[in-house]
């Protein structure tokens, strides 16, 4: 059983929760996932929220440039068309942390990279073309690296996605 | 499907959709096909999961979801894929997978990520994860993320 969180983890990850005005909960609540697929998208959320297309589409842009909403637009499913992927990770000594944090992060295969409070301290997401691929790097990294390492591509894909309540 | 137009859609709109009168238009003029084309295809797309959904994409800290946290478990193998999908089912939990156990260094085959607005909260979304897995569970570990190294995201080349 691990640590609870540390102060880095409140200097790096901690960001202020934003006031949002009930329209724009509102906005949020309802359309993480049913953005219309229609000509006119704004429109038809203006008649269900009962306002203008023009609000809908300025509060949308407030949001995303305060950093409320990182996007919007459709989420892919990429594995389906592009490649293979698989989460990984090392068991890397304290004092190396950093510098393998960098030989890692220099594979562009490497898309994700979290440091987290466990043994197995490093985790990321490899992405290749092909099994032997990815195969092929996750060894690159083992051997360059010298860490123990895990390779553990899923299995069953159970549940992804989550609506966040603003 | 005409996998090259998937592929164009997916790059034009990775970044997410323009916000103006007609966001499908502008993107269907990039490509320079028609906007029921455009419209049509992704209908398509959505039908075939390849399209997981169409909308706002929060950042979760700014709504407050401060506590994000990866779970592992040690489930028998037998009861894995029944007991996956429920813990897929609870409201809190983003992500679930099976992944393979790499004994004796990893034992842990199920992982969910649980996502509360306080430490308390993700508490007791552990502890209900911990009720509903039961005897079938042997073993569990959390692992909080202290520092994100590297994030690019998954992109279409």
């Amino acid at each position: 059983m691990c640590s609870h969180r540390t102060s880095s983890h409140q200097s790096t990850l901690q960001q202020q929760k934003v006031e949002l005005t009930e329209f724009e909960k509102r906005l949020i609540n309802c359309y993480q996932g049913d953005f219309p697929l229609t000509s006119e998208p704004f429109q038809s959320m203006a008649e269900v929220l009962k306002t203008t297309s023009e609000k809908v589409q300025e509060t949308l842009v407030d949001l995303l440039d305060r950093g409320v909403l990182t996007r919007f637009g459709p989420l892919y499913n990429i594995e389906k068309v592009d490649g293979v992927f698989s989460l990984c990770a090392l068991k890397v000594p304290t004092q190396r942390f950093d510098e393998v944090a960098e030989q890692v992060n220099s594979f562009t295969e490497v898309a994700h990279n979290y440091q987290r409070d466990h043994e197995w301290n490093m985790w990321f997401v490899l992405a290749a073309e092909s099994e032997q691929a990815l195969t092929k790097v996750f060894n690159q990294i083992t051997n360059s690296t010298g860490c123990p390492s895990l390779n553990l591509p899923k299995q069953t894909e159970f549940f992804v996605g989550l609506k966040f309540e603003a | 499907m005409n996998e090259t137009l998937v592929r164009k859609i997916m790059a034009a709109t990775q970044n997410g959709l323009p916000v103006c009168d007609r966001p499908y238009q502008v993107i269907a003029n990039q490509l320079e096909i028609s906007e029921s084309e455009l419209l049509h295809v992704m209908e398509n797309m959505m039908s075939q999961g390849l399209i997981r959904r169409i909308g706002l994409v929060p950042n979760h800290y700014a709504l407050g979801y401060r506590f994000n946290l990866m779970t592992v478990w040690d489930v028998n193998d037998n009861d894995i894929q029944s007991l996956g999908r429920k813990v897929g089912q609870l409201t809190f939990v983003s992500h679930c997978y099976q992944r393979p156990r790499k004994t004796p260094d990893w034992n842990y085959n199920l992982f969910a990520m649980v996502h509360g607005r306080s430490e308390e909260q993700v508490a007791q979304q552990v502890a209900a994860i911990k009720q509903l897995l039961g005897p079938a569970c042997r073993d569990m570990a959390q692992l909080n993320s202290v520092k994100i190294l590297k994030k690019t995201g998954l992109r279409i080349r």
